[in-house]
C-alpha cells in the first residue's frame, strides 16, 4: 500500500500517466470529430464516390471503410475500440489521393525532417538567446543592451511565417543569394542518406530557410526572458553572498547566476516546442519543406482526411513526448520540483 | 469624485505615465494610427478594384503612395481597407477567450478541491494540443462562412494559458485581508468574485486581452495564408495569400506589393506588444523598479 502511494506521488510516474492520458484523449477526440461531426469526412467521401464515379452507396461505403480502416456497420462503441486498436498497431489507414499508400509510411517519411529542423533551431536559438540575454543583463543600460532589446522586441512580435516570407523575399528574391526553388523539399534527388559530407551538407542547405526562420523568430523572445531572469537573479542574496565570499567572477556568472536564471526559461521551452511544431504547418508550406507540417497543410488543402487525421495526431504526440522530455530535464536541473510537487 | 476628476484619472494620468516610457509611447501612437487608418480611413479612401494593365507593379509615387500591385491597383487603398476585418476578428476572438479564461480561472481558484482539479486538468490538456494544427483541422470541417465564426473558433481554443494565469492571480488575491473580511461578512461567492476579486485584476485582464488579440491575429492570418478561410473580402492576410499563391513574391518588382501588408501586420503586432508592456509598468510599479 505504501509502495503504491509512493508511486503515485512520484513525479516521473505522474508525468508518464498524464502524457499517456493526453494522447488517449486526443485520439478519442479525433475519432469523434471524424465520425460524428456534421459533414464528417466519411460522409463527404461516400458522397463524392457516389456522385463522381457513380458507385452504389454500398460500394462507396465499403471503400470508405477500407480507407479509414473503420467498420462502418459496427456499433459506434465497437468502431471506436477497433480504431484505437489499429492506432496502437500504427495502422492509420490509407491515403485518399496517393491511393494505396499507408498513412503510417507517409508519416515516417515526413516526421523526421520536422523534428530535425525544429530541434536544431531550438538548440541554436536557445543558446544564442541566453548568451545575448545574459550579456544584455550584465551590460544593462549600455548601447549594446538598448540595441539588443529593441531588436529582440521587434523580432519576437512579428508572426514567424511573416518572417519566413520576409527571408524568402529578401535573401531569395531581392538579393538572389539563395536558389529558392532548388532548396525546396528536404533532400536533393539522387543523394543517398548516410554519414557522408555530401548528405549532411545537402540536408542542411534544404533546411536552411526553415531553420533561419525559426531561429530569427524565437531568438528575440529568449533574449528578453533571459535578460529579465538574469536581472532578477543578480539581486538574490546568494549572489551577494557569493561575491562577498570572493568567489571568482566566472564561477558566479555561470554556476550561481547563469544556472538559476536559466531555470524559469525551461517552462517556456516546452511551450515553444509545441508552438514551433504547430507552426511548422505554415513555415514548411511557405518553403515547400516536406516535413509533417507541410503534410498537414497539403492534406487539409486536398481534403485527404486519413492523412490529415493521422498527421494531426502525430504532431500532438510529438509535442507531448517533447514536453515530457523537457519535464524530465527540468526535474533533473531543479530538484525542488521532484520533492515538493508543483 | 467629480466626473472631471474621474476622467482625468482614467485618461490623462495613464497618458502622462506612458509618455515617460519612450517605447510604450511609440507603440501607443502606432496602435492609434493603425486603428484610425483602418476604421476611419475607409470612409475617405475607397478600395481600388479597377484593373489597369498599363500600370502594374509601379513604384511609389505621388499618385500611388505605396505603388501598385500585379493588376495595377493602388496598394495604399488596399492597406487602408484591409485592416478592419483583421482587427475586428482579433478583438472578438480575444474577448471570447478572455471571458472563458476569466470565468474558468477564477472559478477554479475560488472553488478549489475537485472542481479545481477537473478544470485545471482540462486546461492542461487543451494547452498541450498544438493550437494551430487544431485550428487548421477544425477549419477544414466547420464551414467558415463568416468572420464571426472564425473569431469564435479562434476564441474557443485560445483561453487555456490565460485561465491558468488568472487562477494563480485569484489564488494570491484570495488570501488577502479584505477578501477574508468579505467572507466573514458572508457576502456570497458571486459578490466576492465579481466585486472584490475581479476589479483588482482589471488591469491584468485588459493587458491579457490585448495580448490575446495579437495571438488571434497570428492564428487568423496564418489560416488565411494557408487558404483555409474560404470567404471573400479584402484584408491584409488575403493580400499576402494572393501574392504568395499567384507567385508574385518571386518577382523582384513586387516588393512593395508584398511588403506592405507584411509591415502592416508586423507593425500592429509590435505596437500592441510594446504598448501592453508599458501598460504593465503603469499598473504594476514593481516591474518598473526591476527594469
Amino acid at each position: 500500500m505504501i509502495r503504491i502511494k509512493k508511486l503515485f506521488s512520484n513525479y516521473i510516474f505522474l508525468r508518464i500517466i498524464r502524457a499517456i492520458l493526453t494522447v488517449f484523449i486526443v485520439a478519442t477526440l479525433t475519432f469523434f470529430i471524424i465520425r460524428l461531426m456534421p459533414g464528417n469526412p466519411i460522409e463527404i467521401y461516400i458522397g463524392q464516390l457516389m456522385s463522381q464515379y457513380g458507385m452504389s452507396f454500398q460500394d462507396a461505403k465499403n471503400q470508405a471503410a477500407a480507407l479509414f480502416s473503420i467498420d462502418l456497420d459496427a456499433p459506434l462503441s465497437k468502431q471506436y475500440v477497433i480504431y484505437m486498436r489499429n492506432l496502437l498497431r500504427g495502422d492509420f489507414g490509407v491515403s485518399f489521393l496517393s491511393q494505396g499508400t499507408p498513412v503510417a509510411l507517409m508519416i515516417s517519411a515526413y516526421l523526421p525532417w520536422t523534428i530535425f529542423s525544429v530541434g536544431i533551431s531550438i538548440l541554436i536559438s536557445f543558446t544564442l538567446g541566453i548568451t545575448l540575454g545574459m550579456l544584455a543583463a550584465y551590460k544593462r543600460g549600455s548601447i549594446f543592451d538598448h540595441i539588443m532589446s529593441t531588436i529582440a522586441a521587434i523580432l519576437s512580435a512579428i508572426p514567424n511565417y511573416l518572417i519566413g516570407i520576409l527571408l524568402l523575399i529578401i535573401i531569395g528574391v531581392q538579393l538572389g543569394l539563395i536558389p529558392v526553388s532548388a532548396m525546396r523539399g528536404t533532400v536533393s534527388p539522387g543523394i543517398k542518406p548516410g554519414f557522408t559530407w555530401i548528405f549532411i551538407k545537402d540536408i542542411f542547405s534544404h533546411a536552411l530557410l526553415p531553420i533561419m526562420t525559426y531561429v530569427v523568430s524565437t531568438v528575440g523572445g529568449w533574449t528578453l526572458s533571459m535578460k529579465s531572469s538574469t536581472l532578477n537573479t543578480l539581486g538574490e542574496d546568494y549572489v551577494t553572498v557569493a561575491k562577498a565570499r570572493g568567489l571568482p567572477e566566472s564561477r558566479i556568472t555561470f554556476a550561481y547566476v547563469g544556472r538559476n536564471a536559466l531555470l524559469p526559461l525551461f517552462t517556456s521551452l516546452t511551450m515553444q516546442m509545441g508552438f514551433l511544431m504547430g507552426g511548422s504547418a505554415l513555415i514548411e508550406s511557405i518553403f515547400v519543406y516536406k516535413g509533417i507540417g507541410w503534410a498537414l497543410g497539403a492534406s487539409i488543402a486536398q481534403r485527404d482526411y486519413p492523412v490529415m487525421q493521422a498527421v494531426f495526431l502525430i504532431i500532438t504526440i510529438a509535442v507531448i513526448v517533447a514536453n515530457f522530455i523537457a519535464d524530465l530535464l527540468y526535474s533533473k536541473l531543479d530538484p525542488r520540483i521532484k520533492i515538493g510537487g508543483e | 469624485m467629480k466626473t472631471r476628476e474621474i476622467l482625468r484619472r482614467i485618461f490623462w494620468e495613464p497618458l502622462v505615465i506612458i509618455s515617460r516610457d519612450k517605447a510604450g509611447l511609440i507603440g501607443f501612437i502606432f496602435l492609434l494610427f493603425i486603428l484610425l487608418l483602418s476604421f476611419i480611413g475607409p470612409y475617405f479612401i475607397k478600395l481600388d478594384t479597377e484593373v489597369k494593365l498599363d500600370r502594374i507593379y509601379q513604384f511609389p509615387s505621388r499618385e500611388h503612395i505605396l505603388g501598385t500591385d500585379n493588376q495595377g491597383r493602388d496598394i495604399f487603398s488596399q492597406i487602408v481597407n484591409g485592416g478592419r476585418d483583421v482587427i475586428i476578428v482579433a478583438f472578438l476572438a480575444a474577448l471570447i477567450s478572455t471571458l472563458i479564461a476569466v470565468s474558468l480561472g477564477s472559478l477554479s481558484a475560488y472553488a478549489g478541491g475537485f472542481t479545481d482539479t477537473v478544470i485545471m486538468f482540462i486546461t492542461e490538456i487543451i494547452l498541450t494540443i498544438p493550437q494551430f494544427p487544431l485550428l487548421a483541422v477544425l477549419a477544414a470541417f466547420v464551414r467558415l462562412t463568416n468572420t464571426t465564426m472564425l473569431a469564435f473558433i479562434i476564441g474557443f481554443l485560445g483561453w487555456p494559458a490565460l485561465a491558468r494565469a488568472i487562477r494563480s492571480q485569484v489564488l494570491s488575491i484570495k488570501e488577502r485581508d479584505y477578501i477574508e473580511a468579505a467572507r466573514v461578512l458572508d457576502l456570497g461567492r458571486a459578490h466576492i468574485i465579481f466585486s472584490e476579486i475581479l476589479p483588482n485584476m482589471l488591469s491584468y485582464i485588459v493587458i491579457s486581452l490585448i495580448m490575446a488579440m495579437t495571438g488571434a491575429v497570428y492564428s487568423q492570418v496564418g489560416l488565411i495564408i494557408l487558404g483555409l478561410v474560404p470567404f471573400y473580402g479584402h484584408n491584409w492576410g488575403l493580400m499576402i495569400q494572393l501574392a504568395w499563391t499567384r507567385g508574385a513574391i518571386f518577382y523582384k518588382g513586387s516588393i512593395f506589393y508584398i511588403l506592405s501588408p507584411i509591415i502592416a501586420i508586423a507593425l500592429f503586432q509590435w505596437s500592441a506588444v510594446t504598448f501592453t508592456r508599458s501598460l504593465e509598468g503603469i499598473f504594476n510599479p514593481r516591474l518598473r523598479a526591476g527594469e
